[in-house]
């Protein structure tokens, strides 16, 4: 408690560079896998490479990727950059199913209906299906941002500065108590992305939840 | 005047759903695309705006050849409306209904006056128009299609079996309705539906097709049911034919008996004197409108609703000779209760006397 104390305005921006760390590539990894998650819904001879190849992508154990980040992208090796374009891969590989999923839960006689209307494409895909996928694909982002926040902290192990730190710290020096305010840090950061995220979704979807009176 | 001259649509695996179909919907009325599945009614609805291309042959639209428009600007120009309604949960009754005059580039207000005399005039109360569509009943759902097709006021309404997904009461209404909009409309309608009775209520022209999509038969509804073109037609159209064609057939001056009546709540005495013998006695309400039947015989204090035996049709004067049958052949008492418009007993009318009427005029007119 007395640690915990006494380092909080160092506890307060290492938590500010996580959150950071992990809330970028989910809204970087959400921009890339709608229009993925579209294409292997719109076409069907693609979803199968689509989705099992971006999935493949988690697959990639976390430190591999921070390591390789730097040859691929020719940055220096403690540049955040490589962590943030690494978590945005590893949201695309969790987001992209489940976009094409939300996109496949759309009822089919909506699309059509809109379609008679005279709804183009792109004004449908905007003002209809995407809407109506909300509700699957805020599911799918709050696993996005529970797992950001936990391999965010790996990234400590190259020397960039986040809660990851304090475990590295800790266990160098054999001192728990940094250990423990990492975790339970990580766990509120975690906790509070996910309230943000359940808010906005319903935010989003008022209807979902106006019960059926007639 | 829609037509569709020599419209083909082969699939790629080389199934014919629609097989060089001819047929010329005229401008004003509602034409019932009918058949088994298969038969290709709702592909030929689809190739209508589009939603499906033809393989070959063309339709225009008052002379306009469809494919040359874009499809797009084709289908704003055409109401739309599905079974269960197709409606857009995610928006209210209101926007969903705004959502083609708003495509279209109306203003707001505009938009929204229209769609609010719309719900009116499809029997929806103003105070749903800020419900999401799983917050109504399905018939209610069914009716904010119907206003959402109608906003823009196209000529052209294509209906893909718009009643089929509620119960038969609700569907019923929902047929009357239409009937009662479309009198007063006059839009150009192709109407698909796998129920022959209701092709044959709502149709001006009904057209029957077979597997394959081709057309077995087109007639007025009175015609199809006196003389079917072949035996496809006639078990598609099913029993009671004959029956069913006196619908369309107006009873001429039927003889009508006046018809000893007490009101509701008369004692036993008085029933039993006014009937004079007779088995049945026919008890109305204060507006003199019939509400059922009693054995006089069989009363012991007053006439209360629960002695009423209320199996007998009611027939409009100057309805059809169905209907006048059907009120005969139901009352308990076998004479048919004719009402006027307002539901006032008028007399009654025998079963003898109305097919002497029928025998007179052989076969149903059309």
């Amino acid at each position: 408690m007395t640690w915990f104390l006494g380092h909080l305005p160092q506890l307060g921006s290492l938590l500010l560079t996580h959150a950071v760390l992990a809330v970028i590539p989910l809204l970087v990894g959400l921009a890339v896998a709608l229009p993925l998650g579209w294409l292997a819904q719109r076409y069907r001879w693609l979803r199968a490479p689509l989705v099992a190849g971006t999935g493949l992508l988690y697959t990639i154990p976390s430190l591999a990727l921070f390591v390789l980040m730097p040859l691929v992208l020719g940055t220096g090796i403690l540049d955040p950059i490589n962590v943030v374009i690494a978590l945005s891969v590893y949201t695309v590989a969790l987001l992209v199913r489940t976009v094409a999923d939300g996109l496949a839960a759309v009822p089919d006689e909506v699309v059509q209906a809109a379609t008679a209307m005279g709804v183009g494409p792109a004004r449908r895909f905007f003002t209809v299906e995407l809407p109506l996928a909300v509700p699957v694909i805020a599911a799918g982002l709050r696993v996005a941002a529970v797992s950001n926040v936990s391999v965010v902290s790996v990234a400590a192990l190259l020397g960039i500065a986040q809660l990851g730190s304090l475990f590295t710290d800790g266990f160098a020096r054999d001192f728990v108590d940094p250990i423990l305010v990492g975790i339970v840090a990580c766990m509120v950061l975690a906790l509070t992305l996910d309230v943000v995220i359940l808010s906005l979704s319903r935010v989003l979807t008022p209807w979902t939840r106006r019960g059926r009176t007639a | 005047m829609i037509n569709l001259l020599g419209v083909t649509k082969v699939y790629p695996g080389g199934t014919t759903a629609v097989g060089d179909l001819t047929l010329a919907m005229p401008t004003g009325q509602t034409t019932v695309l009918v058949g088994p599945s298969g038969c290709g009614k709702t592909t030929t609805l689809r190739m209508i705006n589009r939603m499906i291309e033809p393989t070959g042959g063309r339709i225009e639209i008052d002379g306009v050849n469809t494919a040359d428009l874009e499809p797009g600007e084709l289908r704003r120009g055409i109401g739309y409306v599905i079974q269960g309604g197709g409606l857009f949960p995610h928006r209210t009754v209101l926007d969903n209904i705004m959502t083609v005059p708003l495509l279209l580039g109306w203003d707001r207000r505009r938009a929204k006056s229209v769609a609010t005399e719309l719900m009116e005039r499809v029997g929806l109360t103003a105070s749903l128009a800020r419900r999401y569509p799983n917050e109504l009943s399905g018939g209610q759902q069914q009716r904010v299609g119907v206003a959402r097709a109608l906003a823009a006021d196209p000529p052209v309404m294509l209906m893909d079996e718009p009643f089929s997904a509620v119960d038969p009461v609700v569907r019923e209404q929902l047929q009357d309705e239409f009937l009662r909009l479309q009198a007063e409309l006059g839009k150009t309608i192709v109407f698909v539906t796998h129920d022959i009775d209701e092709a044959i209520k709502l149709g001006d022209q009904v057209a029957v097709l077979r597997v394959g999509g081709a057309l077995a038969q087109l007639a007025a509804p009175a015609e199809l049911l006196a003389d079917p073109a072949d035996d496809f037609v006639a078990d598609f159209l099913g029993h009671d034919r004959g029956y069913r064609g006196l619908g369309f057939a107006a009873a001429p001056a039927l003889p009508i008996s006046a018809e000893p009546v007490v009101a509701l709540g008369a004692s036993a005495e008085d029933a039993r004197r006014v009937a004079a013998g007779a088995s049945w006695l026919l008890v109305v309400d204060d507006a003199s409108a019939p509400v059922g039947w009693v054995r006089p015989s069989a009363l012991s204090g007053r006439v209360e609703p629960s002695d009423l035996h209320r199996g007998g049709t009611l027939a409009r004067l100057g309805g059809t000779l169905r209907a006048a049958l059907d009120a005969a052949l139901s009352a308990p008492s076998r004479r048919g209760v004719l009402v006027d418009d307002d539901g006032r007993l008028v007399g009654t009318v025998r079963a003898a006397d109305v097919l002497a009427e029928i025998e007179r005029e052989p076969g149903v007119r059309p």
